[in-house]
C-alpha cells in the first residue's frame, strides 16, 4: 500500500497536484482505454484549480503520467503561446517541477488542443489530447444509454445517414474538426476538435495517442500502429483540408495546416497553425538555429 | 383407374358455436362420384340442396367432415384434397385448378387486363406477353377495349361475370370448378360464356359446374349429378336428363 | 410439393413470450379457454404461449386477432424487438435454418435483423425517422447491411422510393411533413432496401383513409408477386387478410386456435372464436 505520508511534498503540492491514488485511478482508465482501442471508459474526473471544459481532462491524463524527467510541451491550437496551454503549462510546471519545451522533437509528453503537430511523432513520445465532447454520436443520438448500446452493437448507421444527407445537402462532407473515425475496425471517436488535416496522423502511427474529457469524465485512446479510418463512402473519399498553392505568410511553408486570418481590407492571409513548425522553419529559412525553446 | 377426379364418401358437417350450445348443420352427405379427364360434369338440385359445398369442399374453401376427394396431378401423383395441406392445396390452386364464383373479388383500382396478366405472371410468364394474352382473353370474353384499362369494379354484373370467367380460363386449368357462373346474364352473354366454356373443354379441362339454368347445363355437360337435401339423388347422362 | 415443408423460409416453434415472472400455472389458467392471458395465480400476461408455424417462400401468411390476442407481440419477439420467454425460430437463410435465432448473440441478431429482415410497423414513425431524410431512411437500411457507396445507395433509393410511388422530387425532404401514406411508403421502400427475404407487416393499414389502405395493399401484393418475398401480415382487419395472404392463422389470448387457408378460414371457420370473428365482420 502506498504510503502517502512519505511522499515528498515540493512546492506545497504533491507532485503534479493529483494525489497518488486519484492518479493511479486515472492510470487505470488510462490502461484500459489503451487496452480496448477507441472505447469511451469514465474516470472520476475531480475538481482541479482550472474549471472544466478548460482542458481539465488532458490535464488530468497529464497529471497522473507525467514523471520527473519528462519533458513537456503544451500547445492551444498549435500554439505554445496560446492562454489555455501557457496556463496549463504554469500549473504543471508549478507543481512538478519537469523541463518544458516549444521544440516538438524535444518533449516526451505533448498536451495539446485541437492540434496534432505537423512534425512526426515518435515511439518514445505521448500525445494527450483535450476533448470538449467524446461521444461522435452525440449529435445524432441524444441518449447517452443509447449510444452506449449503439457501440456495443458497433451500430453507426446513424453516423452514416447523418454523412450521407451531408452529402445530398451540400455536395460533399462539411465536417470540419471532430470527424468521427474508427479506430482498429471497431470503435467509432470523436478524434477531438482536430482539423481533418490531423486525422490521417492517428492512423498507425508510432505513437501513443491518450484522449482525455474532463467535463465528460472519459478517457480513450488510440494506441500505436492501430488503424483509424475516418468514415467514408466507396465512392466519396475523405479528403483533408486543400491549401494548394497556398504558403504561410511568416515562414513560407507549403504543406502544413494554415489559420486564416482577415487583414482587414477585405482579403485573407495564411499563417502556420504550428508556431514551433513555422519559427523552426523561418529559422532555418534565415540560417539561424534558434528553433524556439525557453 | 385413370380417373382425374374420384370423390368417396364425402360429407360436410357445419358447427357452428352459440353463446350456450352448438347446431350441427349438414352440407352434404356421402356424395360419391368420378371424373375422367376431360369430362364435363354439371351438379342440380333445388336451393339448399348442397351443390356449392361439393365444389368449395373440392376447392378446399370447405374443410370436408368426412371421406376423400382424390385429385391426380399434372405429374401422375394422387392427392387427398380433403386431407393434404395447405400448402399443397395452395400450390394445386396456383398451377392446375381454379373456382369461378358468382361475384368477382378484386383488389380496387387494379385495371381488368392486369387481373388477367396477373394469373399468368404469377405463372412465371413475362409482363408484355402475359397482357398480351389477357387481351386476347378479353376479346374472346367480348369486353369493349375501351374498358380493358379501367377496374372492373365499374363494370356492369354481366361484364364482371364474364372477366371472373376470363381469369380462370386464362390459366387453362386442368380441374376447373364453376359455381353458377351465369347466374343473372343475360341471354346474349350466356352465349359468350357458353361457347368460352365449350373452348376450354376442348384444351381437354376437366369441369365441374353447378348450373340453374337447364339450358346452359345441357349445352355444356356430358353428366348431371342431381342433388336433394345433400344427397346424391341421381347421376344420369345428360340426354337422358332431357 | 410432397416435401413442402422442407422449403420454409421462417420456421416457428413453440414461441412462448410471458411478461411477468410466472409461476407453474401460467399456461394452463391463460388461453382462449379461460378467455384471458393474465394468469389468476401470479397475474403475469402470457402474451404468446406455444405458437408454432412455417413460412414458405413467397408466401403471405396472415395472422388476425383481435387487440391483445398477441399477434403484434409474435412479430415483434421475431423482429427482436422483444426477447423470447421460451421457443425457437430458424431462418432458412441463416445458419442453414438449423441455428435457433433466438440463442443467438444480440449482435447476431442484429445481424440477422439487416441483413434478412424487414418490418413495417403499425405506426410508421416507429420504422422510419422523421429528421432523417426520406432517402436517409432507406440509406439507412443499406448502410446497415454495409453497403457504402454513396452513389449506389442513392440510385437505389431513388428507385425504392418511386417504386412505393414516393415522388422523385420529396426524396431529400423530411417524412415529417409527409402524410400517413406518404410515410407508411417510405417505411416499406425502407423494409425492403436489403432485399429481405422476410419481411413482417404490422397493422400496416390502420389510421390511413380507405383510398390510402388500398394503395399501400396493393403495393404490397405487387412487391410479393414481383420479389417473391415471404410475409408475416399482422391485422386484425380480416379484409386485409383476405386480400393479402394465402394462408391464415387466428391468435386468441396468445394462442393460434386455427390456422389454415383464407378462404376456409373466411368461410369455414373451425374454431368458436374464428366464427365469432367472421360473423362480425361488416
Amino acid at each position: 500500500m502506498l504510503n502517502l505520508r512519505t511522499i515528498e511534498r515540493k512546492h506545497g503540492y504533491n507532485f503534479a497536484f493529483l494525489d497518488e491514488n486519484t492518479k493511479r485511478e486515472v492510470r487505470r482508465k488510462t490502461l484500459k482505454a489503451v487496452a480496448i482501442p477507441g472505447h469511451q471508459v469514465p474516470f472520476a474526473s475531480p475538481e482541479l484549480p482550472i474549471a472544466r471544459g478548460w482542458g481539465t481532462g488532458g490535464l488530468q491524463v497529464t497529471m497522473a503520467i507525467i514523471g520527473p524527467d519528462d519533458v513537456l510541451k503544451v500547445i492551444d491550437q498549435g500554439c505554445d503561446g496560446g492562454v489555455n496551454a501557457v496556463n496549463i503549462r504554469k500549473l504543471l510546471v508549478k507543481t512538478t517541477g519537469v523541463r518544458t519545451t516549444f521544440a516538438t522533437g524535444e518533449a516526451t509528453i505533448v498536451q495539446t488542443r485541437h492540434r496534432i503537430p505537423e512534425e512526426k511523432l515518435r515511439a518514445d513520445q505521448i500525445l494527450v489530447l483535450q476533448v470538449p465532447i467524446p461521444e461522435p454520436l452525440r449529435f445524432v443520438e441524444a441518449s447517452m444509454a443509447k449510444t452506449r448500446e449503439m457501440h456495443a452493437e458497433m451500430d453507426y448507421s446513424r453516423m452514416w445517414v447523418f454523412l450521407y444527407e451531408n452529402i445530398v445537402k451540400w455536395g460533399e462532407i462539411t465536417i470540419g474538426a471532430r470527424y468521427p473515425s474508427l479506430v482498429n475496425g471497431r470503435y467509432l471517436i470523436d478524434p477531438s476538435p482536430i482539423p481533418r488535416w490531423d486525422v490521417p496522423k492517428l492512423h498507425m502511427a508510432d505513437t501513443l495517442f491518450l484522449f482525455g474529457a474532463g467535463r465528460e469524465k472519459r478517457i480513450y485512446a488510440v494506441p500505436p500502429h492501430t488503424s483509424v479510418e475516418p468514415l467514408q463512402f466507396d465512392d466519396v473519399p475523405f479528403r483533408v483540408e486543400d491549401f494548394a498553392g497556398r504558403a504561410c505568410l511568416r515562414c513560407g511553408a507549403t504543406g502544413t495546416f494554415l489559420n486564416e486570418i482577415f487583414d482587414g481590407r477585405g482579403g485573407k492571409l495564411y499563417v502556420c497553425s504550428d508556431s514551433y513548425n513555422c519559427d523552426a522553419v523561418k529559422a532555418k529559412r534565415e540560417g539561424t538555429t534558434d528553433g524556439g525553446g525557453q | 383407374m385413370n380417373d382425374l377426379l374420384t370423390v368417396h364418401g364425402l360429407c360436410k358437417n357445419f358447427l357452428l358455436h352459440r353463446q350456450h350450445d352448438a347446431k350441427l348443420l349438414t352440407g352434404c352427405s356421402d356424395v360419391s362420384f368420378s371424373l375422367k379427364p376431360g369430362e364435363f360434369m354439371g351438379i342440380a338440385g333445388p336451393s339448399g340442396a348442397g351443390k356449392s359445398t361439393i365444389i368449395k369442399c373440392i376447392y378446399r374453401t370447405y374443410l370436408p367432415s368426412e371421406g376423400e376427394i382424390f385429385y391426380r396431378t399434372k405429374d401422375g401423383r394422387e392427392v387427398d384434397l380433403a386431407a393434404a395441406p395447405e400448402r399443397d392445396i395452395i400450390s394445386l390452386r396456383r398451377s392446375e385448378m381454379s373456382y369461378v364464383s358468382q361475384f368477382l373479388k378484386v383488389i380496387p383500382r387494379v385495371p381488368a387486363v392486369d387481373i388477367l396478366a396477373e394469373q399468368l405472371v404469377a405463372r412465371g410468364w413475362r409482363p408484355d406477353g402475359a397482357r398480351e394474352r389477357a387481351r386476347e382473353y378479353l376479346q374472346m370474353m367480348n369486353i369493349d377495349p375501351s374498358l380493358w384499362d379501367t377496374s372492373p369494379v365499374t363494370f356492369s354484373g354481366g361484364e364482371q361475370q364474364r372477366v371472373n370467367l376470363a381469369r380462370a380460363l386464362i390459366t387453362q386449368p386442368r380441374l376447373l370448378l364453376l359455381d353458377e357462373p351465369t347466374a343473372s346474364l343475360d341471354a346474349e352473354t350466356k352465349k359468350i360464356v357458353v361457347q368460352a366454356l365449350l373452348y376450354l373443354k376442348k384444351q381437354g379441362s376437366t369441369m365441374i359446374g353447378v348450373f340453374h339454368d337447364s339450358d346452359v347445363m345441357r349445352r355444356l355437360v356430358d353428366r348431371v349429378f342431381t342433388m336433394t337435401g345433400g344427397r346424391c339423388r341421381s347421376i344420369t347422362r345428360m340426354q337422358e336428363v332431357v | 410439393m410432397a416435401a413442402a415443408n422442407d422449403a420454409f423460409v421462417l420456421r416457428v416453434n413453440r414461441l412462448t413470450k410471458r411478461f411477468g415472472a410466472g409461476c407453474p400455472s401460467c399456461y394452463a389458467l391463460t388461453g382462449p379457454a379461460g378467455e384471458t392471458n393474465i394468469c389468476p395465480r401470479c397475474g403475469s400476461i402470457v402474451a404468446c404461449h406455444d405458437v408454432s408455424f412455417d413460412l414458405e417462400e413467397g408466401e403471405i401468411l396472415g395472422i388476425v386477432g383481435e387487440s391483445g390476442s398477441g399477434k403484434s407481440t409474435l412479430v415483434r419477439c421475431l423482429y427482436f424487438d422483444e426477447e423470447v420467454t421460451d421457443g425457437e425460430a430458424f431462418l432458412a437463410a441463416y445458419g442453414g435454418g438449423r441455428v435457433n435465432l433466438f440463442a443467438a448473440t444480440a449482435q447476431k441478431k442484429r445481424h440477422v435483423r439487416n441483413h434478412l429482415m424487414g418490418m413495417v410497423y403499425q405506426n410508421p414513425l416507429l420504422g422510419i425517422k422523421p429528421h432523417f431524410t426520406a432517402g436517409g431512411n432507406v440509406a439507412e437500411k443499406l448502410l446497415t447491411a454495409d453497403i457504402y457507396n454513396y452513389a449506389g445507395i442513392r440510385t437505389r433509393a431513388a428507385a425504392l422510393l418511386t417504386r412505393t410511388e414516393i415522388p422523385r422530387g420529396r426524396m431529400d425532404d423530411f417524412p415529417a411533413y409527409f402524410s400517413g401514406g406518404m410515410q407508411q411508403r417510405v417505411q416499406i421502400a425502407k423494409a425492403l432496401a436489403n432485399n429481405p427475404p422476410l419481411l413482417f407487416l404490422d397493422e400496416i393499414t390502420i389510421g390511413l383513409d380507405l383510398s390510402v389502405q388500398a394503395r399501400v395493399l396493393d403495393l404490397v401484393k405487387e412487391i410479393q408477386r414481383e420479389l417473391g418475398i415471404a410475409m408475416l401480415a399482422v391485422s386484425h382487419d380480416l379484409g386485409v387478410i383476405r386480400m393479402l395472404a394465402d394462408r391464415t392463422a387466428v391468435m386468441k389470448n396468445g394462442r393460434i386456435v386455427e390456422l389454415g387457408l383464407t378462404d376456409q378460414i373466411l368461410e369455414d371457420p373451425q374454431h368458436r372464436y374464428t366464427q365469432l370473428l367472421v360473423q362480425s365482420m361488416l
